[in-house]
């Protein structure tokens, strides 16, 4: 009994302070705590921004692609539409960053974060036409013919009868697009914006303690992306109760 | 009222009506019946170009409409009703926002004309305590009155239906048949596909049966039904009746 208790207070004491200790450098120490805070600011405000961005230019794809399936005449557009998807979907958004910023922005004191927000809005475009396109096709086919036999034209009938009910299905999904960049958006340190991975990398550069940091902020990621995917499960639910009415 | 000229239509490789004729008259009721499959809804829904025909004309008031586009297009459907078998009501607004929207959108009146003449509408199919309720919240016959009553919104010059009550429960589709008849009564043009041969004998000015993309019979309902020539049409009939 004695030695189970020595052995309690010299090992696993020993460890639970250890990790107190380089919990406590990493975190509370100097007000470290603040750095992580602000860099989860940055996370979603980029996010947020690249949600929007994404929303306005992948709206404007998808009616491109709607329109041009429809009409011979715009098929060129349905095919820069498509072009403009499979590049951004083939390659890396990593390596789309760096494009971004070292070719586009030949670093002419553009802000890091303004980069971040395009670079992500138009990698999330990409995501958010699709998002859409399936959307509007989720609409029963019948009430676009509905509006259509009643003399409305098809641009009428798209904003007065299928958009208003193809929100109830895009509104979650884009949702949910929101709460993947808050994790894809790790990677912006790479262009210097101080987002919270990149706060944990400044603080383990202090510290010389990788670890600790870096669970600090996977803990972070965690609870918010829980906590947002709940959020949005009781929104998603709310809006299919008004379908019923 | 409508003349189709050599009508013919294809999905594809499926030639699904074949160089059809017809004249449809100013207040005529015609009734087309046949087997699923046969070419019914298409030809209903080249009438109001829904779907676009392969080739031949059709015309309507002695125009040609088959190549109109656009505004035109749109301005001649707003003259012809069309009642689907589903309804299709709009989900996301009440029973009166569905029947003003097209002729506020279309500005053909102001929102105060369009809901007079909704609420009267709807007065007279018995409705009007519906209408600030949404279409779930109806049951089918009374989704298929308000599907009307949103056609007849627009004043058209002809109604076409395309099996308005194969949807509905049987105890449902009495009020909307009822309707239909008044419809008839008030003299309306109508076009309506349907299995309710009771309705065709009674209502019908006359009835054409449809059969592989052709009409192959056509008659007043009284020689339809009691003398059929066609053996396709006898072996139809002898299973729905
Ligand atoms: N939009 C469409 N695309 C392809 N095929 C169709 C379409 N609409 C109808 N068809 C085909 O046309 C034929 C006739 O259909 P339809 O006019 O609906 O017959 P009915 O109304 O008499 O049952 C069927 O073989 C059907 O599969
Ligand atoms: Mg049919």
């Amino acid at each position: 009994m004695e030695q189970i208790l020595n052995w309690f207070n010299e090992k696993v004491l020993v460890w639970l302070e250890g990790i107190w200790n380089n919990f406590h450098r990493a975190f509370i120490e100097k007000g470290r705590y603040i750095a992580y805070i602000d860099g989860f600011k940055l996370t979603l405000f980029v996010s947020f921004f690249a949600v929007i961005l994404g929303v306005i230019i992948g709206l404007i794809v998808a009616v491109l692609k709607y329109t041009s399936a429809r009409n011979k005449r715009l098929k060129i557009f349905g095919m820069i539409s498509n072009l403009y998807i499979t590049i951004i979907r083939g390659t890396p958004v990593y390596v789309q960053l760096l494009i971004i910023y070292y070719v586009i922005f030949t670093s002419r004191g553009t802000s890091p974060l303004v980069v971040a927000i395009i670079c992500f809005g138009v990698n999330s475009s990409a995501y958010v036409a699709e998002i859409i396109r399936a959307g509007i096709e989720a609409v029963d086919k019948g009430q676009m013919e509905a509006g259509k036999s009643l003399g409305l034209s098809g641009i009428q009938s798209m904003t007065s009868i299928v958009l208003p009910q193809a929100i109830k299905n895009i509104l979650p999904a884009l949702g949910n697009e929101f709460i993947v960049l808050i994790k894809e958006t790790a990677i912006v340190g790479v262009i210097a914006v101080n987002d919270v991975t990149k706060a944990a990398q400044n603080v383990s550069g202090i510290t010389y303690d990788l670890l600790t940091p870096l669970i600090i902020t996977a803990v972070m990621y965690l609870v918010v992306v829980v906590l947002l995917t709940k959020l949005l499960g009781y929104f998603e639910r709310r809006l299919a109760q008004g379908d019923r009415r | 009222m409508i003349d189709v000229k050599k009508l013919n239509k294809s999905f594809g490789d499926n030639h699904v009506l074949k160089d059809i004729d017809e004249h449809i008259s100013r207040g005529e009721k015609v009734v087309i019946v046949g087997p699923s499959g046969s070419g019914k809804s298409t030809f209903l829904r080249c009438l109001n170009l829904m779907e676009i025909p392969s080739s031949g004309d059709i015309f309507f008031e002695d125009k040609n409409i088959t190549k109109t586009k656009g505004k035109q297009l749109n301005a001649m459907r707003q003259k012809m009703g069309m009642v689907f078998q589903h309804f299709n009501l709009f989900p996301h607004l009440t029973i009166l926002d569905n029947i003003t929207l097209a002729p506020i959108k279309l500005k053909l009146m102001s929102k105060k004309q369009a809901q007079e003449k909704a609420m009267q509408l709807l007065k007279r199919v018995g409705l009007v305590d519906k209408a600030k309720q949404y279409p779930n919240q109806l049951s089918g016959g009374q989704k298929q009155r308000i599907a009307i009553v949103r056609a007849l919104a627009m004043n058209p010059q002809v109604m076409l239906f395309d099996e308005p009550t194969s949807a509905l429960d049987p105890e449902m589709v009495g009020e909307v048949l009822d309707l239909m008849k008044q419809l008839a009564i008030d003299g309306m043009t109508m076009v309506v596909v349907t299995h309710e041969m009771g309705f065709a004998r009674e209502v019908g000015s006359r009835v054409l049966f449809m059969d592989e993309g052709r009409i192959v019979e056509q008659n007043t309902p009284k020689e339809f039904f009691d003398s059929p020539q066609n053996p396709r049409l006898k072996d139809f009939l002898s299973k729905v009746l």
